[in-house]
């Protein structure tokens, strides 16, 4: 397939994501609501929780995380709606390959976690968060690579869960992500550490950390990201397989 | 190169009451060109046949060529459409740019606008696929399997949902579309959509076929009415000579005889026996046509 006629498939799969008003909603409403109420009241505390970092700067990250992540699920989730309807049987019989269906889904997601980002660092402009834009830079691709893990996992719903069941799995999953990723309050210490350090909702919070110095992301980070991503993909791929009946 | 070829294809459906054999070993030729219907009642084995065409389903054995490669690879070129028999369209976009972003996907798609004309949806181009009623999706499925301009086009029971003129403007536009060069097979159940539109019929029941051939042919194996009269005392050998009738049983006082002409046997019937009462002409159903021509 040419890269023109994909791009025109991508333009109108945009579209349409862009049309449904509750998804357009909760993506891009809810955290920055959410953000304006936790982080206004605490706009001039400097160091959260000893943290080094400032309220409004942590909760921006944290809150952009948590958008984008349920921005990339919602992207992958929206397959089981469109299997309910046969849609994928539809598509199976068009030249379209699963590799460009996979490429199209993640993109999607991409330009609606984009669109979150976007208005998480206006909010957090407007709350004071003033950054040299290298680290701007820095903390965007650290979660434009954190947010892969999620596209894949988004994929294994869709084509995993029926309809019914694909909205209370992504809720639970996005609840429990961002608490024990540290969305809600900064987790350094304990158990709870041990644990959050084994998830990539954590790193993606962690992409703050940028504005302290240094690299954002240890080595074990990248281990953890890495290592999420390769085993939601081949679950992704294998939930595909068995969805469509291919070997 | 044949259009279509099902070599001793079969399929068994593993269900909680044991394994189904939907199909059982059939052999079609489809020649490029050539409109065929599949035909057949429910549970004959037409949609697995189908899906098996498309690569939906992966055949248990046997093989299926479409254009003489594998199914997936004539889909991959863009080679076919279809209408599946099941299925809805995706929510938001408007019935124009979903046939758009369908186009897209295609190497030589029909324009979409001449497609919209040809099905006869002007009139719902700019409404989003949900705001549609029920005939009007319909419409909307068979234009996404014409924009793609196939030369094999498949249709699972595509008028099932539709009302008598939606089912007119449909066929109307399938021969169009035929005439130019295409290969069309659909399944249906009613025989006078086979004979109306098709140029050969594949009968199928119980996962065989059980006849193959022009549409003339098939209505007059399966197009069979009966003619049932209270009329005792006649041997049986003697309405079997009456024009039209080719079979005669006896039920008590009454006689039932089959009929290749029923119009004929009626008149035949009714000049030659002044006591023949409480006549009943009643279409064999298809049901009842495959069951004698299975048996």
């Amino acid at each position: 397939m040419s890269g023109v006629n994909a791009a025109t498939y991508v333009r109108y799969e945009i579209k349409r994501t862009f049309r449904t008003r509750r998804f357009v909603l909760l993506a891009f409403g809810f955290p920055v609501g959410l953000y304006f109420l936790i982080a206004a009241p605490n706009r001039d505390t400097h160091s959260l929780a000893g943290s080094g970092l400032s309220a409004p700067l942590y909760f921006m990250i944290g809150l952009t995380a948590f958008g984008a992540m349920n921005a990339m699920l919602s992207a992958g989730a929206r397959i089981a709606g469109e299997r309910q309807v046969g849609w994928n049987r539809q598509l199976r019989i068009t030249p379209l390959s699963p590799r460009t269906y996979f490429r199209t889904k993640v993109l999607t997601g991409y330009v609606m976690a984009v669109g979150t980002m976007a208005l998480m660092y206006v909010s957090g402009a407007i709350l004071g968060v003033r950054l040299p834009a290298g680290e701007w830079l820095h903390m965007t691709w650290l979660i434009l690579v954190g947010l892969v893990p999620f596209a894949a996992l988004g994929i294994l719903f869709g084509h995993l869960l029926s309809v019914d069941a694909v909205g209370p799995a992504m809720g639970g999953t996005t609840a429990l992500l961002s608490f024990l990723g540290g969305v809600w309050f900064p987790i350094q210490h304990g158990a709870l550490h041990v644990i959050a350090e084994l998830l990539p909702s954590f790193w993606l919070v962690q992409a703050s950390r940028v504005a302290l110095g240094g690299s954002g992301w240890t080595a074990n980070g990248w281990l953890v990201m890495g290592a999420w991503s390769v085993l939601l993909a081949a679950g992704a791929m294998a939930a595909y397989r068995r969805d469509t009946g291919r070997a | 190169m044949h259009g279509i070829e099902l070599r001793g294809l079969t399929k068994t459906f593993r269900t909680p009451q044991g394994p189904v054999e939907a199909v059982r070993g059939i052999d079609v030729t489809v020649e490029a060109g050539e409109t065929v219907a599949l035909l057949g009642p429910n549970g004959a084995g037409k949609s697995t046949t189908l899906d098996m065409v498309l690569g939906l389903l992966r055949p248990d054995g046997g093989d299926v060529l479409v254009f003489g490669s594998a199914p997936q690879d004539a889909v991959a070129r863009g080679a076919v459409g279809a209408m599946l028999q099941t299925g809805q369209l995706i929510r938001d976009l408007t019935v124009r740019e979903l046939l758009l972003q369908f186009a897209s996907l295609y190497p030589q798609p029909l324009d979409v606008d001449e497609t919209i004309e040809l099905v006869g949806i002007r009139d719902v181009a700019g409404r989003l696929t949900q705001k549609l009623s029920g005939g009007q999706t319909q419409r909307v499925r068979f234009a996404l399997a014409l924009v793609s301009n196939p030369d094999l086009l498949v249709l699972d029971e595509p008028t099932v949902a539709m009302d008598v003129e939606g089912r007119r403007g449909f066929w109307t536009t399938m021969r169009e579309f035929a005439s130019r060069g295409k290969t069309v097979v659909f399944a249906t159940h009613y025989l006078d959509e086979a004979d109306a539109y098709a140029d050969r019929a594949v009968l199928m029941a119980n996962g065989t076929v059980v006849a193959d051939g022009p549409t003339t042919e098939i209505k007059a194996m399966v197009g069979r009415r009966t003619l049932r009269a209270t009329l005792p005392d006649v041997p049986l050998e003697e309405l079997e000579r009456l024009p039209g009738v080719t079979h005669a049983e006896r039920r008590g006082e009454a006689v039932v005889l089959s009929c290749s002409d029923s119009d004929a046997a009626v008149r035949a019937l009714v000049a030659r026996y002044d006591d023949a009462r409480d006549l009943e002409i009643g279409g064999a159903g298809l049901e009842e046509a495959f069951l004698e021509l299975t048996r």
